[in-house]
């Protein structure tokens, strides 16, 4: 739901339901790092009530799309963040893995030289 | 007199100073932007500096692009087992890492005992407290495989885990302990008989019972070699002295944390944020072995320099707690500087054992990319 005016659309408040701090917090820091945006912030006008206001203002640039592109840019955000993470959690497992290998390696070799003498 | 200072005046440019750095901060202002100052009474430059046109002024462009964000963001993972896991992430900022931390806890689905059909409970434990602990047993699941049981739909093998719990402690025999292994899985679905108003029941059908499971649960592929059964088989859920009997069929439904803490898959997860601990100048001999001694967590070691003199280093600085021991005192603050990493977190998971940890981390980003999905569509 956006709450805007008819003349000008480069201001408006966005009234989402159903959210909270979480997705909120998060829009506005992306909101805050695109330069079209002079001014963004977030409120929540009840607690009980799970809805949060999206204030936006641009230089020029209609609210809804610098909206939308602040949306996108933090899901490509948790995308490369996602990706980075599997490929951490892979290959902490591989070096495990190793090391667990290397380990055995040397208790079996300990073994045979002691068999040898 | 006047005229002639007019003439003289040049242009006088900030950047012409000799050393200050150009295309980046000055460094008591990138102190400022990237680091939490701990000092004796309170942390100060708390805030994360986001707007882009923080710095615009001094001609550094703060607004962080994909690229360069792909660029800097690193995680390292610094342990990792079957229910916890500890792992660094570098680069992001406190909004998002909250955002996960939010997820993790609150809005991960899983599977919790919900409904309890009690046919005998002659115990002194209550009806509802005895609930209320089922509720709270965490079950060996994959949440992933099964979908919400809403009020319109009726309880399937697709919505419901079905548990019986059929206990009996004999006259003459001991007091038993009820663990969460007598918890038996029914694959089948519910064995309780509903009672239907019908009179004309023909004796061929098969009697109607609470559950409408139109397959056995165990010819499920994920079933067959792992049976669902609570993680953990010795938690105590109630105790039966001689005589006593619980006799009830539970069933789990999907849920998340925000309706019930019990739907909660983490024990629980948080973050810190990386401390640093800086020396501002050299700290030798006797001070050094008192700085050593101040730290309950040894922080500090103490090296040799040679002809029996010795200086104070920083060993272990991701160790430090904030206890400020090591500022306290007279003088300290000038030699110790306690700050944190801004963007540096060390995250932790718990996890109670439906899912392994980082699988729980994968699924929370997955999450909020779903919430930005909506935001967008809503937008259109």
């Amino acid at each position: 739901m956006e709450h805007g005016s008819f003349t000008d659309n480069s201001v408006a408040t966005f009234s989402l339901t159903d959210e909270d701090h979480t997705i909120a917090n998060a829009v506005r820091f992306t909101l805050n790092q695109d330069p079209r945006v002079t001014f963004c912030g977030y409120s929540i006008p009840h607690p009980s009530e799970a809805r949060v206001n999206i204030r936006v203002e641009t230089t020029g640039d209609p609210a809804r799309k610098v909206l939308k592109d602040a949306c996108q840019y933090l899901m490509l955000m948790c995308r490369h963040v996602r990706c980075t993470f599997d490929k951490a959690v892979e290959d902490f497992k591989a070096s495990n893995a190793v090391k667990a290998m290397k380990i055995d390696s040397q208790d079996s070799s300990g073994d045979d030289s002691e068999e040898s003498e | 007199m006047a005229e002639g200072a007019g003439e003289e005046k040049k242009k006088f440019s900030i950047w012409d100073l000799p050393d200050v750095p150009v295309g980046q901060l000055p460094p008591h202002l990138e102190l400022q932007r990237s680091r939490v100052s701990c000092n004796k009474d309170a942390p100060i430059h708390t805030e994360s500096i986001q707007y882009s046109g923080a710095y615009a002024s001094m001609g550094i462009d703060n607004s962080s692009r994909l690229d360069r964000f792909s660029n800097n963001f690193r995680v390292e993972v610094v342990r990792l087992n079957e229910d916890d896991m500890e792992f660094d992430m570098i680069g992001i900022d406190a909004a998002i890492a909250n955002s996960f931390r939010r997820i993790l806890i609150a809005e991960l689905p899983t599977m919790a005992i919900e409904k309890v059909l009690i046919a005998n409970n002659t115990s002194i434990i209550q009806d509802e407290v005895l609930a209320h602990r089922l509720g709270l047993v965490p079950i060996r699941v994959d949440p992933r495989l099964f979908d919400y049981l809403s009020e319109n739909d009726q309880p399937n093998e697709k919505n419901t885990v079905v548990f019986k719990l059929h206990v009996q402690c004999k006259r003459g025999s001991p007091r038993i302990t009820v663990k969460s292994d007598a918890l038996k899985w029914l694959p089948n679905g519910s064995e309780l008989v509903k009672e239907t108003r019908n009179a004309t029941s023909d004796s061929s059908s098969k009697p109607e019972t609470y559950t409408y499971f139109g397959c056995s649960q165990e010819t499920i592929p994920e079933f067959v070699k792992n049976p669902i059964i609570p993680k953990y088989p010795d938690i105590i859920i109630a105790k039966l002295g001689p005589g006593q009997e619980i006799e009830l069929e539970a069933h789990a439904v999907k849920g998340i944390g925000k309706t019930h803490a019990k739907w909660s898959p983490v024990a629980t997860a948080w973050y810190r944020m990386l401390p640093e601990v800086v020396l501002l100048e050299d700290i030798e001999d006797d001070l050094a072995e008192e700085l050593k001694s101040k730290c309950p967590v040894n922080v500090f070691d103490i090296e040799d320099l040679g002809k029996g003199r010795r200086r104070a280093t920083v060993a272990r600085p991701r160790a430090c707690t904030l206890c400020r021991e090591c500022i306290r005192g007279d003088d300290w603050e000038k030699r110790v500087a306690l700050r944190r990493v801004k963007d540096h977190f060390i995250f932790t998971i718990e996890s109670t054992g439906a899912l392994p940890p980082e699988v729980l981390f994968t699924e929370a980003v997955k999450i909020l990319e779903d919430k930005c999905e909506r935001v967008i569509t809503e937008l259109s």
